[in-house]
């Protein structure tokens, strides 16, 4: 992949070294950096093979207990917020698919508190290679991958149970949504990590937006005050992840009076986000590099 | 247990409170996001509960009320787990707990003090603050009387001892299984589901919830809110209390008894 | 039982202590690292002051050199390494590393310098030594024949051999560091940083450590700076040693000219087969019997001398079971070069850095 980059590097038997180094794009370096990173911590998990089974199973069930939960809900009532039980199922696996894969990629990064504290930040810092990507791809798991199944598994439900009148927009509005959605979680990872180089402590604040948005996001936005859908749409924007795209796709109108073309607006949200929490990222870090704690 | 052991449980205590006193900005993010979770779920009970008044014999109030109670107590209650077993696993698993049961100390004690001291920080710190921001936000069923709350506050002790009892008993199983993470997750997902922490137990339908109401998770936080909720009065909070006593004593003697099997199989290895 | 080995790194490159002169591989001017420190007064109530980590060093550094960075613990060691490595940004002060600015360059630096963490392994803890190898070789994009060139060299040298499959969580601390010295070195780095690489170390260990930085010093030519708490190291590898305290470089110069100016002394712990009354070697007068207990007696001597004439000495007069030689500590000696008198002589090509 990267390799092809256009490099040739020289090699000598012996003798002073050359300088090997050529500018590549820090996103490619970053990328294949992440793979290297993350090959190496699936190897590791290997060596536990009983506990990796639990906890895959308890990934898959821990989400799936919320979904119970409302199942439960659904014992008393016909409709929550005036959502029917299929249609929360879309809302759900909707988020819960997005939140999980953001979840395998970056979910690490609420670890950098720790790192900053115990000073093993430094050590990646004198790598050839971004310190985003190798924070991220800290301690990967495919344990994680528990809860994109059960997110995929109640989206799934949703989309046989529900009477869709599909269109060819409707039909790609879906993937769209699951990345973009991935997309925007992730940044709030990214966000979340570049706060705790000024707060090592604070590592639960980020819990509010990732945990916190996705549980927010499984019901649907007309049972909120309207100050807290307002402050998930323009604040901190979790309403493109599922809410927007999910309420043109049943055909629903959006509280707060949105037009419809909204609905296509996440892969622009998410690319605002990634660069709004990019700057925080560098700024994070040039305050580590310039305090050191 | 002469004047001097109780001293010593009462510095382990006081010891397990500072050291979780010390995280102040952890504790400030933790009330942030025990608020923020308050916030969601009251409105997802707000829908419930306006489709079915009187659901599961709440008002919507008193709904509301558990709502919060269960973000204050979650810690607490270390309803999720979280707090000493991960110590008590790490020292089982590197052999350290050898030198422990040496000790002229009662090891579960020992712990159990420690803990208490915990909630009692876990309480104060991570309880109060969720519990007032629901009350601003929201219309909330909170007793006028100081005999509620005391009765209340029992039931939260109660509480406590019954989830050390459990997590003690979890900790434990590190001495056959060394990797404690299995055991603990699965503990946690039981301690959500069971507790009532996602949903009053009292929705939960036919055999389930039968099940769910004498479990010994229903102690952390279904049995104290409803004596905050004033379900439990006269006869109701004697039986709500030998409820959550017995499940405490019971846990508390199983622990004893796998706790002596373990030692004699620490001796037997030589540590 | 040899405690005189006073080695020579094999180089032939001079010590340049002169400021300015020539053109160093390290080279740092007027460096600072200030840090804001919020200080605790009360219940939410805090001071903020400043505390100069490192105020205003400079000296440099030819390539092909090795040297002893030293002080006491919070004097600016590590602080300083940071700013070499790029992984903090300077306050203020020019600082450069083969030619490149460090904090504005970092990931290009990282190229040409390794760097090991005494205390901080950055070896997979579940995978087999080789794996951590692996990625480096991928890491650094190491051409793949002169990855296993230096990888043969370092296991050769290193002894790592039969630990190549062993997951590194069953190595012992010894065998992991060097691995991770090896870790550091396969991207053939141009400067070597090491922080503490003996600390907790048995004796055997220790010496095929330095052992094994000598050579690489000596055939490869690679410039080495290496902080320790443990004088042996220095006095083992390293011509010339910088001591830093309270931020400032105190000392700048040869091992022995540390020594005479921190005038400090060895212990020599020499154990009798029975209880005698205190040592006197008429013809030592340098040497001082400061303790005795039961068999065991402590004789200090000037850490400037040579420990072997000592012990023939006793050896010829004295029944003796057995004895041993104990550096003096940093701080001893930091503490001792405060004390003597300012403004001395400075023998054996030493700057005491005012």
């Amino acid at each position: 992949m990267a390799e092809t980059a256009g490099a040739v590097e020289v090699t000598e038997a012996a003798g002073p070294p050359e300088v090997v180094f050529v500018e590549r794009s820090r996103l490619v370096e970053g990328v294949r950096a992440y793979g290297l990173i993350a090959t190496m911590w699936l190897r590791s998990t290997m060596a536990y093979r009983a506990s990796f089974a639990m906890t895959a199973f308890g990934n898959f069930a821990v989400t799936a207990f919320d979904f119970v939960a409302i199942l439960l809900m659904f014992q008393h009532v016909d409709a929550l917020g005036g959502y029917t039980l299929a249609e929360i199922a879309l809302l759900y696996g909707a988020s819960g698919t997005a939140f999980g894969l953001a979840d395998l990629v970056m979910g690490s990064m609420d670890r950098l508190g720790r790192r900053v504290r115990d000073g093993t930040l430094d050590t990646l810092l004198v790598r050839p290679v971004p310190v985003l990507a190798q924070v991220a791809a800290d301690r990967f798991a495919l344990r994680r991958m528990g809860r994109i199944t059960q997110g995929a598994l109640v989206l799934g439900y949703a989309l046989v149970t529900l009477d869709i009148g599909w269109t060819p927009l409707k039909v790609a509005m879906i993937p769209l949504m699951l990345l973009s959605g991935a997309a925007i979680f992730a940044a709030v990872f990214v966000a979340g990590a570049a706060f705790q180089f000024v707060a090592q402590d604070a590592s639960e604040v980020q819990n509010s937006f990732t945990y916190g948005g996705n549980t927010l996001l499984q019901y649907p936005p007309s049972i909120f005050s309207k100050d807290l859908v307002r402050g998930v749409t323009f604040v901190v924007p979790l309403a493109f992840v599922n809410w927007l795209p999910a309420l043109y796709v049943l055909g629903r109108d959006y509280p707060l009076g949105l037009p419809d073309w909204v609905a296509f607006l996440p892969p622009v949200v998410a690319g605002l986000c990634w660069l709004l929490a990019g700057l925080a990222w560098r700024s994070g870090l040039r305050a580590y590099r310039s305090t050191g704690s | 247990m002469g004047v001097d052991a109780v001293r010593l449980y009462a510095v382990v205590a006081a010891g397990g409170f500072r050291r979780y006193a010390t995280y102040r900005t952890a504790t400030a993010a933790g009330v942030f996001t025990n608020t923020v979770f308050g916030f969601i779920m009251a409105y997802t009970y707000v829908a419930l509960w306006d489709e079915r008044p009187q659901l599961g014999g709440y008002d919507m109030p008193q709904a509301l009320t558990y709502v919060w109670l269960g973000q204050a107590l979650l810690m607490t209650c270390a309803m999720m787990g979280g707090g000493f077993e991960d110590e008590l696993i790490e020292r089982i698993r590197t052999g350290d707990v050898a030198v422990d049961l040496y000790r002229p100390v009662d090891l579960q004690l020992w712990w159990l003090a420690g803990d208490l001291g915990r909630a009692a920080f876990h309480l104060l710190g991570r309880g109060i603050v969720p519990m007032l921001l629901g009350s601003l936000a929201f219309d909330l069923a909170l007793p006028a009387s100081p005999g509620v709350w005391l009765a209340f506050l029992v039931s939260v002790a109660l509480g406590v001892v019954v989830s050390f009892a459990i997590r003690y008993l979890v900790a434990l199983s590190a001495f056959w299984l060394l990797d404690g993470a299995g055991v603990s997750q699965m503990t946690a997902l039981a301690g959500m589901f069971f507790s009532g922490m996602l949903l009053p137990l009292t929705l939960f339908p036919g055999v389930l919830g039968d099940v769910a109401r004498v479990l010994p998770w229903s102690s952390l936080l279904q049995v104290p809110a409803d004596v905050l909720l004033g379900k439990s009065t006269g006869w109701g909070l004697v039986e709500a209390y030998a409820f959550q006593g017995g499940w405490a004593l019971t846990l508390l003697l199983v622990g004893r008894l796998v706790q002596s099997v373990a030692t004699r199989r620490v001796v037997v290895q030589g540590g | 039982m040899n405690a005189e080995t006073r080695t020579d790194t094999g180089t032939d490159i001079r010590t340049d202590n002169g400021k300015g002169t020539g053109t160093g591989f390290i080279e740092l001017d007027n460096v600072e690292k200030v840090f804001d420190v919020r200080r605790k007064t009360g219940f939410m109530r805090s001071e903020r002051r400043q505390v100069r980590a490192v105020d205003s060093i400079s000296f440099r550094v030819a390539r092909g050199e090795m040297v002893g960075y030293i002080g006491p613990n919070g004097a600016g060691k590590s602080t300083t390494i940071k700013m070499l490595t790029g992984i903090l940004t300077p306050s203020g002060g020019r600082l450069r590393v083969a030619g490149i600015d460090p904090s504005r360059e970092r990931t290009r630096l990282a190229h040409r310098i390794g760097v090991v963490f005494g205390q901080r392994t950055t070896l997979w803890w579940d995978l087999p030594l080789r794996d951590s190898y692996r990625l480096m070789h991928r890491m650094y994009r190491i051409p793949d024949a002169r990855f296993r060139e230096n990888l043969d060299r370092c296991v050769e040298l290193l002894d790592l051999g039969e630990l190549l499959d062993v997951p590194v969580r069953q190595l012992s601390l010894g065998q992991r560091m060097r691995g991770d010295i090896a870790a550091a070195l396969l991207h053939d780095p141009e400067v070597l940083y090491l922080d503490e690489p003996t600390i907790g170390l048995d004796v055997v260990s220790k010496a095929k450590v330095r052992g094994f930085l000598r050579d690489l010093n000596a055939e490869r030519g690679t410039t080495v700076l290496l902080t320790t708490h443990d004088l042996t190291d220095i006095e083992q590898l390293c011509k010339r040693v910088m001591v830093i305290d309270h931020g400032r470089l105190m000392y700048d110069g040869a091992l022995a000219g540390l020594h005479e100016v921190g005038e400090s002394e060895r212990m020599l712990v020499v154990d009798l087969e029975r209880q005698l009354p205190p040592i006197r070697l008429e013809s030592a007068p340098s040497v001082r019997t400061v303790k005795v207990e039961g068999p065991r007696q402590w004789l200090a001597f000037p850490a400037s001398e040579s420990a072997a004439p000592l012990v023939a000495r006793i050896a010829a007069d004295y029944p003796l079971a057995d004895l041993s030689v104990r550096e003096p500590d940093i701080e001893a000696v930091i503490a001792k070069m405060y004390a003597s008198a300012d403004g001395m002589e400075i023998g054996d090509g030493g700057a005491r850095v005012q």
